[in-house]
């Protein structure tokens, strides 16, 4: 086993415990800077000094995306703008996007983030990396650049788009490891297969910006001939590389000297123990730029009790969905990736699907647009009905709702090479 | 064996039921010169199968395969009817008396002749009890 920085990685819980404790407070020293955590924090009647352990964090205030939207553009940055060296943003799905910014520190110690978990996956300078990610505002294309240059990788930044010449390069420069999201890694295996170029080089696929499912996780391997390896991280936490999955594919390593973790549920913030499902609150413990406290994530996970035979620190499990994805049908919480999770399962449905939530004579109804597997047309209709049925009865078991799936001939469906967006809510906001 | 020389290809289509799908197919029938003997259209909630038997099963079958169609062969046999009141019923009665259920059916009648397509359960019997019954059955090189 490899390790980046070894002491760091593997650094046991009352150290870890110190290290967060300093960190915290230099933290919340540096949020001061920002008018809106003076306030919060006065509000709260609590400073740096009052922290003596990590479970002080409890007396801190949240903060929210909205929050940081309404800091628009700067209101968030505790440097001046002189020491920060760059600045990406998240593109919101409403109204402005959310700024972030990094001083030559913050970059330093995000490089050195990915350097980490590429080592952890066993890359190393042996290693020709084909980054297919927007290397725009989106901070997967920059973020794992630096990073994997840092590490020793060969990058090549191909950023998106011409799938073609993207599979060329792949099969010219022998490129032994991709990142991509995993949606356009199965279209870049399809269009592959078409054009039978063989990607045999091929041997990682880092796979991240939307959450993917254990099915998918075969398809992928299968398709791309690849071990398959989940990413996690978000503009607001640097980008990319705040938690990965290490080679025993059980979980995710969330770097804890650089990120406080807790667990909430997301209904009343109460915090939770480990095993249990709730919402990620990340307080970052190593940014400069851009201190956050309490970071309200929106993604659902919880702490994994087990250790990890890797030898690094508590893991996360594996993200099933997006607080704010959720959707409410008919008074029930439904995720996305629970969709997923059951098309998937089931044979006689391609990689492909879409899911439409309308609201009709003030009752909610969910078509679920799906693409049948190209061998599994019989020519009989009767046969089609049998899958449709099929499909409709495994969902309604899984979501205790009653859908309306709709088959669609194979390829009819888009195909993403940016974050996949199935889901459309089509209902009035109330 | 004998009675395979009366089992007819019919070209069956996977079709959402979304305006120009049927154009489309029959465009390159067009364009590929394919004449078109018969055809129905079965439907279910938003999406159907087209059925079609044409002079040319393999080229039809391979253009709208390249097409991006979801597209796959049926066994059907043709049975000649008499063009008259009570055409249908002998067959169906045949067919009924042998318990051979008729998963769907469509009939063209052409200058000549009433021809009735079918999709049975049991093949092979149908074909049986139809030759017995003193039918006649089209084969598929009559469709050229
Ligand atoms: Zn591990």
């Amino acid at each position: 086993m490899r390790y980046w920085d070894k002491a760091i990685e593997t650094i046991q819980p009352e150290e870890l415990e110190k290290l967060q404790v300093k960190r915290l407070q230099e933290t919340i020293k540096r949020a001061c800077h920002v008018p809106f955590y003076q306030h919060r924090l006065q509000e709260a009647g609590i400073s740096a000094d009052d922290i003596t352990k990590t479970s002080d964090i409890k007396n801190l205030p949240f903060t929210k995306k909205q929050d940081l939207r309404e800091g628009y553009p700067f209101g968030f940055f505790a440097v001046p703008l002189k020491e920060i060296v760059r600045i990406h943003t998240t593109s919101g799905t409403t109204g402005k996007p959310t700024v972030v910014g990094y001083t030559k520190g913050d970059l330093d110690n995000w490089s050195d983030l990915i350097a980490r978990n590429l080592t952890m996956i066993g890359l190393s300078d042996d290693d020709i990396f084909q980054n297919m990610v927007n290397y725009g505002m989106f901070t997967g294309g920059l973020g794992f650049h630096y990073g994997a240059e840092k590490a020793g990788l060969t990058t090549i930044p191909s950023a998106t788009g011409n799938t073609k010449r993207q599979i060329e390069m792949i099969h010219d420069f022998c490129v032994t490891a991709i990142h991509c999201t995993p949606s356009y890694a199965l279209h870049l295996a399809e269009v592959a297969e078409e054009l039978q170029i063989p990607l045999d080089s091929l041997k990682t696929g880092i796979f991240g910006a939307e959450p993917w499912s254990d099915q998918m996780r075969t398809e992928l391997e299968e398709k791309l001939r690849v071990t398959a390896f989940d990413s996690y991280g978000m503009s607001e936490l640097y980008g990319p590389g705040v938690a990965f999955e290490c080679p025993e594919h059980n979980g995710l390593h969330i770097w804890h000297d650089s990120f406080l973790v807790e667990i909430i549920d997301p209904a009343t913030g109460e915090p939770l123990g480990p095993n249990e499902r709730g919402e990620l609150v990340i307080t970052p413990l190593t940014k400069e730029a851009m201190p956050l406290l309490r970071y309200r994530t929106g993604d659902i996970t919880m702490l994994l009790d087990d250790v990890c035979p890797c030898g690094r620190g508590r893991k996360i499990a594996r993200f099933t969905g997006r607080s704010d994805d959720m959707l409410v049908i008919r008074g029930i919480n439904v995720f996305p990736s629970q969709i997923e999770h059951v098309l998937l399962s089931i044979p006689e449905v391609a990689g492909s699907y879409m899911v439409y939530v309308d609201r009709v004579n003030h009752m909610d109804e969910m078509i679920i647009e799906v693409e049948i597997n190209r061998q599994f047309f019989s020519g009989e209709l009767a046969d089609l009905k049998t899958i449709r049925e099929r499909i409709q009865r495994a969902l309604r078991d899984v979501l205790e709702l009653r859908t309306n799936v709709r088959l669609v001939e194979p390829g009819s469906l888009p195909r993403f090479e940016g974050k996949a967006k199935r889901v459309i809510d089509r209902r009035e906001k109330m | 064996m004998e009675k395979e020389s009366y089992l007819i290809k019919q070209v069956s289509l996977f079709s959402e039921n979304k305006p120009g799908r049927l154009a489309t197919m029959a465009k390159a029938f067009l364009d590929e010169g394919i004449n078109i003997k018969a055809f129905s259209i079965a439907e279910a909630d938003g999406f159907g199968v087209i059925r079609v038997l044409v002079d040319k099963t393999r080229e039809a079958y391979d253009k709208l395969a390249e097409l991006g169609f979801n597209v796959a062969y049926t066994d059907v046999i043709a049975v000649i009817m008499r063009d008259e009141p009570g055409g249908l019923y002998e067959i169906a009665q045949t067919l009924a008396n042998a318990s051979i259920n008729i998963e769907y059916s469509y009939a063209y009648s052409g200058k000549d002749k009433a021809v009735l397509i079918l999709r049975v359960d049991h093949v092979e019997e149908a074909i049986e009890h139809i030759l017995n019954a003193g039918f006649n059955l089209v084969r598929q090189q009559e469709f050229l």
